[in-house]
């Protein structure tokens, strides 16, 4: 019998990573994501699963300890909002220096500073291009329900494990906070030490004398390595580009017109897609689930079918200039977005469509 | 006449060995500037773990400073660390593995000023690891800028005319702070400068170790040790000016021992 139940986005990526085996959870609370702090809290993972989940004194201890745990091999994870993001940024390079899987979640809210509780799409950059010092990228998944907010937190442990790479679930406060059915599916057990020695033998478990020490270090002085480890890095972001792409395509077919989406404001696009239909506007979605890597070349092709695309961001225009690097300036490509915790109406984003693209008219923004 | 055996031969013969270096060294040099109290520091750590048959139980926390490369020079797992996380990074691997062996080893502008934060609390929680602790007053390896311990009236390069604790604060005794935290098991200050005080570091080193099987809280040990290359001294006047300046400040012994 299916497991079925009423969740929020925020507890069902709490009991995402609980069912994915996770090892352990450090975090600090922040809104709107306190919930997956509450919930495991109050679920008891150690006596359920033998996970750790441990409230930490800030955002930026929260992430080294999970740099402690990364790098012991075991699957940890954090989750935080925009700015306790931002300050997990010192961390989340030296992972990315030192190779080390893990989850993280960012249930966006406006910024920039202290900025709404309210969701927002505005730290897109932030995730997909960097965020902090160095030259890297994280794999970014976009989920666009709460089902999906259940479902990455396997899929994120599985690539972050698979590629060596921290893997960002970018979510945002609508997401996190809404409810909705969830399917959830069998527990998987979580490593032994015994496994983690075979399966990571890069790992910190302590020295034996079957093998040279294990060294987990972002420092080398010497340009010439230190060039290496950096080619070394974009080989292997190149090879996820090639390899981990993911998205949605919504009534893309015969598409004259097309919405680009993710998260909450693909969810608006697609209602909007429906009620274009109804007006005879052949318009389509295409939702990137993987944020980086992007569906470049999905977006390229589509290019040569629709007439003008519109990136719909809850955001100052952030996602549009890699929608605008896709297709190369084959079509017009337009951005609509608002800001500061405001979400955009399905009619608002299919008039925006309409007057950029079909009637040729800029649309005003009335702000109440 | 009974044959006298060569030097030679008086060290190749094993039975003659009094001391040798611990395996838990590497063969690599010291990155440490000559006089410097680290190596000695490392040496006991790593003694100690030797030991006691830890080294398969064994992962350390390298900080970011002079002692940034200790897993070049500790024969065990290490994890480099960002500046000041160590105790963060530690708790994360110690609450995962509580049946290894965990510790940092820190100097005082990791441990007492960016990451003071990451210190008390780990502190305060009770993490059961184990802090070593470098206090030389001074940045070492960024060229000898004012620390959180660096003495009033002590010259730096942030502090050319000396530290002016009106405009430039105290010097941070955090470990008679941590001492009063109710997560600390274990607080020692020990010098390693003379054989003498060499063997009484050691003595702390073996409890702070040895204590962490215990799961009654963190183990701190503070080693007061010179910086001649910062302090711009030779290494004997730097050890006379620490006995002269430093102790009175940072007096050694036991400052919370289990009751």
């Amino acid at each position: 019998m299916k497991d079925i139940r009423l969740m929020k986005g925020n507890e069902a990526i709490a009991e995402g990573v609980i069912r994915a085996g996770c090892d352990g959870y450090f975090g600090y609370p922040i809104t709107p994501q306190s919930e997956v702090l509450e919930y495991l809290m109050a679920t008891k993972t150690k006596e359920r699963t033998g996970m750790i989940t441990m409230q930490a004194e800030s955002e930026i201890a929260s992430i080294h300890m999970v740099y402690g745990g990364a790098a012991a091999g075991k699957r940890v994870m954090t989750s935080s909002s925009s700015p306790g993001i931002s300050l997990m940024q010192e961390g989340i390079s030296f992972m990315a220096g030192t190779e080390l899987p893990c989850l993280l979640l960012n249930v966006v809210r406006g910024g920039p500073g202290l900025g709404t509780i309210q969701p927002s799409q505005s730290d897109y950059f932030q995730a997909v291009k960097g965020g902090g010092h160095g030259d890297y990228k994280m794999i970014v998944l976009a989920p666009a329900s709460v089902q999906e907010m259940y479902d990455f937190a396997k899929l994120g442990f599985e690539l972050a494990f698979k590629h060596r790479i921290q893997v960002m679930v970018l979510s945002d406060g609508a997401i996190g906070q809404m409810m909705e059915k969830v399917e959830l599916d069998e527990q998987v057990p979580r490593w032994t030490d015994a496994e983690i020695v075979k399966m990571h033998p890069w790992a910190t478990t302590g020295k034996t004398p079957d093998r040279e020490r294990n060294i987990i270090t972002s420092l080398d002085l010497n340009p010439v390595k230190q060039e290496i480890i950096n080619i070394n890095l974009q080989k292997k972001f190149k090879h996820i580009e090639e390899t981990e792409v993911r998205f949605e395509r919504i009534m893309c077919d015969d598409a004259e017109y097309l919405f680009v989406a993710y998260g909450s404001s693909a969810r608006i696009c697609q209602k909007a897609v429906m009620l274009g239909r109804e007006r005879g506007i052949k318009v389509g979605l295409l939702r990137p689930i993987t944020l980086f890597p992007y569906p470049t070349h999905e977006l390229a092709k589509l290019a040569k079918q629709v007439k003008g695309m519109l990136s719909v961001e809850m955001s100052a225009g952030q996602m549009v200039e890699d929608v605008r690097l896709s297709v190369n300036g084959a079509v017009p490509v337009e951005h609509y977005g608002r800001l500061g915790g405001i979400m955009p109406a399905p009619d608002e984003v299919l008039n925006v469509l309409e007057n950029k693209f079909i009637k040729n008219k800029n649309y005003e923004l009335h702000t109440h | 006449m009974s044959y006298i055996p060569t030097r030679e031969e008086i060290i190749e013969d094993h039975d003659n060995v009094v001391y040798e270096r611990t395996c838990l060294l590497t063969d690599n040099a010291l990155s440490y500037c000559p006089g410097c109290g680290h190596g000695t520091a490392h040496r006991l750590i790593m003694e100690v773990i030797e030991e006691m048959n830890l080294q398969a139980d064994t992962i350390g926390v390298a900080p970011v400073g002079c002692s940034v490369l200790a897993y070049d020079f500790m024969n065990i797992d290490m994890q480099q660390a960002a500046h000041g996380r160590a105790p963060a990074v530690a708790t994360g691997i110690k609450r995962l593995y509580p049946n290894k062996f965990v510790f940092t080893y820190q100097g005082d502008g990791d441990l007492a000023a960016i990451g003071t934060g990451e210190t008390l609390h780990a502190c305060n929680r009770g993490e059961n690891i184990t802090v070593f602790f470098v206090n030389n007053g001074i940045y070492g390896m960024t060229g000898g800028q004012m620390a959180p311990t660096t003495l009033p009236n002590m010259k730096t390069a942030t502090s050319p005319f000396g530290r002016d604790t009106e405009t430039m604060g105290h010097p941070l005794k955090i470990t008679e702070l941590v001492s009063h935290l109710p997560g600390t098991y274990f607080v020692s200050r020990q010098s390693v400068h003379t054989p003498a005080n060499v063997r009484k570091a050691k003595k702390a080193i073996e409890k702070a170790i040895q204590y962490q099987k215990l799961n009654k809280g963190l183990c701190f040990v503070e080693i007061v040790s010179n910086c001649n290359s910062g302090w711009k001294m030779t290494p004997l006047e730097s050890n006379k000016w620490m006995e002269e300046n430093m102790f009175p400040f940072y007096p050694l012994g036991d400052i919370k021992v289990p009751k």
